[in-house]
């Protein structure tokens, strides 16, 4: 059988579930306040140190202004300020590597 | 718990990985074909790796009771030669009538080129020509959203293929929803650092159903986890997920999917 899942039943299952936003803050918010902190620290390192923003520390600025706000689907959101938005395939693979955000060009 | 472990790289591993995820209730192993960290030099070098899968690992499982099949393709990451590829591609179907071969895979991209590609478009020939499962890899971080969009359209492309048996694996928020909505089978793999974290994972699950999912440490040479799923299934567990929900996504889900294969035989209970 081919089809995809609807969005019935994704609600039915999401709707089972699972946890109020007590619970979740119980289980969850010292170990994202930890993560939080973090990135400061990171933007405070990253701007301390000698020479110029490339394309990396940009995509992080763009995606960590995902988090503000109510805008929902946050993770969807950061993942594409990260990625290759082009729909053609590059010419060639010159390396194997991915280095966690879009150059602008084919690395 | 009992559970399936649908994507590990064992030939990368420890004995002693066998013998942690026996203990933790580890039924089965689905070992795809991958880049071995360097680039191999002639098809012979596959043609050993494919021997290695399909008659070495299977015996050092079995010494710990866990069931081991494979998959069998060159990689994306070493699909920029196409010539290789093509020798590749033409000495695995001597291997598909293997009692552990479940189908092509993992066949994908890796940096979106015009070879890798076209490299992707034979593998998913062979699949279709040989009536064979398909396990898909979709490409890392910045590459991951292009790569997914090609790959769909070329499994879109050719009309032989059953869209129910193909499993696109390493699926992140950005590109879940494309491969569900195409009505493929979707894989979530557990990273420490890249790919899916437990949480995000059980994330995932919570806003897209838990119909067509599966988790896999896909633990291999690189910083991975051999145990991640089970640690993945305690955390549905910490979440308040039922004991039913948390057997179907890292057992029965696996167990419907890959039975679609007749190689896929579990040991007798
Ligand atoms: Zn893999």
């Amino acid at each position: 059988m081919t089809r995809a899942i609807d969005n019935a039943e994704r609600r039915e299952y999401t709707a089972s579930g699972i946890m109020t936003r007590e619970q979740v803050l119980d289980l969850d918010f010292l170990d994202a306040r930890g993560k939080l902190i973090e990135i400061a620290a990171f933007l405070d390192r990253v701007e301390r140190a000698k020479g110029q923003d490339d394309f990396r520390v940009k995509a992080f600025r763009q995606a960590a202004r995902e988090l503000n706000g109510s805008k929902k689907r946050r993770a969807e959101k950061v993942l594409l300020a990260f990625s290759d938005p082009t729909t053609t395939p590059i010419p060639a693979a010159t390396t194997k590597a991915a280095c966690g955000a879009w150059p602008g060009r084919p690395n | 718990m009992k559970y399936i472990e649908p994507h590990a790289h064992m030939v990368s591993r420890v004995t002693d990985d066998y013998q942690r995820m026996a203990l933790a209730g580890c039924e089965a192993i689905c070992e795809p074909a991958f880049w071995a960290g360097f680039d191999r030099s002639s098809p012979a070098g596959f043609h050993d790796y494919f021997c290695q899968l399909t008659e070495h690992e299977p015996k050092r499982a079995a010494k710990f009771g866990i069931a081991h099949f494979c998959w069998l393709c060159i990689n994306p990451k070493e699909s920029e030669d196409v010539n290789l590829a093509g020798d590749v591609i033409a000495l695995i179907p001597q291997f598909l009538d293997r009692p552990n071969v479940l189908g092509i895979g993992e066949i994908g991209l890796n940096k979106n080129s015009r070879n890798e590609v076209k490299v992707l478009e034979m593998h998913v020939d062979l699949a279709a020509r040989f009536d064979q499962l398909i396990l898909v890899h979709t490409p890392h971080l910045e590459d991951k959203l292009k790569g997914t969009r090609l790959i769909l359209d070329v499994l879109k492309s050719d009309r032989r293929i059953k869209p129910e048996r193909v499993i696109v694996d390493h699926v992140e928020e950005h590109t879940v929803k494309a491969v569900l909505d195409r009505g493929h089978w979707a894989g979530m793999t557990l990273y420490p650092e890249t790919k899916c974290t437990p949480a995000r994972a059980i994330d995932i699950l919570e806003n897209f159903g838990n119909e067509q999912l599966w988790m896999n440490s896909a633990c291999d040479w690189g910083v991975s986890d051999p145990l991640a799923v089970p640690k993945t299934a305690l955390e549905m567990k910490r979440r308040g997920h039922r004991a039913a929900a948390i057997e179907q996504l890292i057992f029965r889900n696996p167990k419907k999917f890959l039975s679609q294969s007749p190689n896929f035989k579990l040991p007798a209970a």
